[in-house]
Parts: structure tokens; sequence; C-alpha cells
């Protein structure tokens, strides 16, 4: 794996009212590493990953995509870095996310969630994003419902559609917000799966996951976050068994 | 049976300016009070509130008033620098009014859509525009097709109320006959015509719910 940084995050916070929900978190991503986010609820990890694609406004800190900073406030002079509004959105495109329910859009097949964002936003002909689109469905196993609207397949299904969705915008880093929460249990192998392969294809991921098999056997590195600060963090194949922190312990005593 | 057809075929003519007054009335209303609903869910406070008043003003007030306001108002006040037309009131009167309420349907429409629609729209960088026009709104008015049926229904009704400001619609055209041969048959064929249209209108409705129902 080549060690070119990806995403680069300094000092990140965000607070809503007293509560600091990221409470100054740095941490550099390598282009293609997948990291899983681990930890317990209201740790801020979600909070976290929509402070990395602007869906929060954080309150200060740094984040660099491809060494190109999209956000930037100075935590003590509150001075916020200036990104003209293109180029923000050119580096913001490098982001995609997957969220815990999907969110696909109910009005529209499978393939046109799909090829939606490379036809309007990237201006692709429209034969040509359907082309894709299919292409991506074929990839998450979805050969068989181009035309299906999200109500009318399975929430696995669904998430998958949501995968391919924003492979299309072809982004260099995924955040990956629980997608698997909101499942049946049965169907939460068949989007790890889809996951994993994308990991193994050098995709950069940030996976928020209480999947501690996903987080140990795919995750290249685990962090540990609570109370707004990663606390811990390592190779994922030590993080489980070595680690030295009593909080990270307790957690996984819990839950493993 | 031949006095049936002649009133039937009198009030059609009729029933022409409450047709054109319908459609006129269709045309600007809904693409304004969409637009006017987009501004009063995103807009600024100021705008808002504007919008709030102009609701206010229209929804609080009756029709008819408004209508007599239009025609005889608007000379009276610019001292017949602007004289309108009882159809050109009329349309003015409609589209205004129409559009207020409508406004009003859109908006709710607008807010019932999850905030994850916004998100992902957003994550896939489609810009405000963008993400209203193609992702919000096609929901929004799917949701909203029932009360917009009841709107579109007491349209057709309404535009009765042009007898005020002198116009000939059918609603005249049957009063006109009475007058002339004192028999209520004119109003019976008028009942008739307005439910062939509203039944037209429900119909089409059902056609576009049956549609879209299941996608929203």
């Amino acid at each position: 794996m080549s060690c070119v940084v990806n995403l680069e995050v300094k000092n990140l916070k965000k607070y809503y009212g007293d509560v600091h929900a990221v409470d100054g978190v740095s941490i550099n991503i390598n282009k293609g590493e997948t990291i899983s986010i681990i930890g317990p609820s209201g740790a801020g990890k979600s909070a976290f990953l929509r402070s990395v694609i602007q869906l929060e406004n954080p309150d200060s800190g740094y984040i660099y995509v491809d060494n190109e900073i999209i956000f930037g406030i100075d935590e003590k002079t509150k001075k916020q870095e200036h990104i003209e509004h293109t180029e923000f959105t050119r580096r913001k495109s490098k982001i995609g996310m997957i969220f815990q329910r999907f969110n696909l859009f109910p009005h529209k097949t499978a393939l046109e969630n799909v090829s939606e964002a490379p036809i309007v936003v990237n201006n692709i002909n429209k034969k040509e994003a359907i082309e894709e689109a299919k292409h991506l469905l074929n990839r998450v196993g979805l050969s068989d419902k181009y035309n299906s609207y999200p109500n009318e397949i399975s929430g696995g299904q669904q998430q998958r559609v949501a995968i391919a969705r924003a492979l299309a915008m072809k982004p260099e880093i995924l955040l990956c917000d629980e997608p698997t929460s909101s499942l049946d249990p049965e169907l939460v192998g068949e989007v790890l799966n889809v996951l994993k392969e994308l990991s193994e294809e050098n995709m950069t991921m940030i996976v928020v996951s209480h999947e501690m098999s996903f987080a140990r056997e795919v995750s290249d590195r685990v962090a540990f976050m609570d109370m707004g600060k990663i606390i811990d963090i390592g190779k994922s194949d030590d993080f489980f068994t070595k680690t030295n922190n009593d909080r990270v312990r307790e957690f996984l005593k819990k839950i493993l | 049976m031949q006095y049936i057809i002649d009133t039937g075929i009198y009030l059609i003519g009729g029933t022409t300016t409450t047709i054109s007054l319908y459609i006129v009335t269709i045309l600007f209303s809904v693409p304004l009070g969409i637009t006017l609903a987009v501004f009063e869910a995103n807009g600024p406070k100021s705008v808002k509130k504007l919008l709030h008043i102009y609701a206010w003003l229209f929804r609080g007030t009756p029709l008819m008033l408004q209508l007599i306001f239009f025609y005889y108002g608007i000379s009276i006040v610019t001292n017949n620098i602007i004289v309108l037309s009882a159809f050109q009131a009329a349309c003015l009167t409609f589209i205004l009014n129409y559009s207020a309420y409508l406004m009003e349907i859109f908006r709710s429409g607008i807010e019932s859509i999850e905030k994850g629609q916004y998100e992902a729209s957003y994550a896939l960088n489609l810009s405000r525009y963008q993400t209203m026009r193609r992702i919000i709104l096609p929901q929004a008015i799917r949701r909203v097709l029932p009360p917009l049926s009841n709107e579109a229904i007491n349209l057709i009704k309404d535009t009765a109320l042009v007898i005020v400001i002198g116009m000939g619609d059918l609603m005249r055209a049957a009063k006109e006959i009475l007058t002339r041969d004192f028999t209520i048959i004119p109003f019976v064929v008028a009942a008739i015509i307005y439910l062939f249209l509203t039944s037209l209108i429900v119909l089409g409705f059902r056609k576009l719910e049956k549609k879209y129902v299941m996608r929203s």
C-alpha cells in the first residue's frame, strides 16, 4: 500500500451547544486505507463523518483532501479559510457517503438513483451514464433490479444501490455511516461483502460500524472514539487483542 | 327536449369563459405557487414574513371581495390610469388567490420530505437548485396530490363568482334564461355541466394518484 495521505483531519471540533460531539479529532488516512471507527453511541462517530463531508459545519479545525483544504477555521482566532465555491465543490466531490437509512430517492428507480448525479452534476451524456450505472449495479450484485423502485427491494438491496450511487460519482474516499445498522441481521452480510470488495480494490474508506468482525477482518486500522475523541487507534490485527486502554477493553468485553 | 338542448347550447357558450379562466388560473398559479413555496420553505426570514402576509391577506378575505377590489378598486385607486377588463381582473384575482392556497399546500409537501433526501443530494454534489428541482419537488408534489385535487375542484366552482363583476359565464347564462323563461331547467343543466367538469378533474387526479401512490 502506498503511503500517500488521502484525507487529513486536524484538531476538528464540532459542538452542539454544550455537547462536545467532536472534540479535537486529528487523523491521517492513507490512500487505499480502510479505517473502522467504533465506540459507544453518542461518542461522536457519526458527527465526525458528517463533519468531514461538511454535512455539519464544524466549529474549528482543518480538513484536507489530497492536500487541498476543504475546511479550515482557526480555533483561537475563528478565522475561516476562504475556499472558492466551485473549487470547494470539486474537492468535496472526492468524498462520497452512504447513510444508515440509505436515503435513496424513492421516486426514482435503482438505475435512475445511480445515474442521477452523473447526469445532472457531471453533465455526462445520459446513455453513457445509464451504461455506467448498470455496470455499477452489476458490481453490487443487482443486475436484476435496474428498474425497481426503492420500496420494492429489501434494505440490503437498497443499501447496495446507495453504494453504487455513491460510486457513480467516482469518489476517492467513501464514508460509511453505520451502513448496516438498520438492516435485518440476515441482510448485513451482503452489504458488508460489497464494502469488503471495495476495500480490497483500494478504495479509501472510513466505516463507522458496530460490526466488529468487519472492523477486525476488513479494515487496516481501527479507531475507538469516546466523548468526541479518538482515544485509541491501531492496526486492526492488534487492536482487539493488544489494546492497553482500559476504556476500550471494557467496551470490547461488553460487545464481543 | 328541444328546449333543454337549446338551453344546453346557450350555457355551453357561457362555459367557455369558465374554462378559459380556469386554464389561465391553473397555468399561472401552479408554477407561482410552487416557486413561492420554495421561497417560503427555504428563503430568508424577511421573504418568509412577506409571504405569510400575502397568504394571510388572500386566504383571509372572501374571493368575491377580492374580485370586486381588483375590478373596480384598481381603476379608482389609480385614477383610471390602470383599467382592467373584467376578464383581466378575474384572471389576476384568481391567480393571486389560488397561488396563496397552492403555496401553502406545496410548502407543507416540501416540509414533509425527510432531511436524509437533502443530505444524500448534498453528498452527491447536487446544487441546491438541482436538489429542489429534481429530488425534493417531485416527491413533495406527489404527496400533496389529494389537497391539490380539492383546490382544482374548488376552482371550477369559484369561477361562478365572476358574475359579480358582470362577466358572462356558465352561471350567468343560466340566470339569464331563468329571468327570461322563468324555469329552473337552466340551473339543472348548469349543475350537470359543472358536475361533468369536476368529474373530469377528479378522474384526472385519480389517475395521477394511482400512478404515483407506490413511490412516495
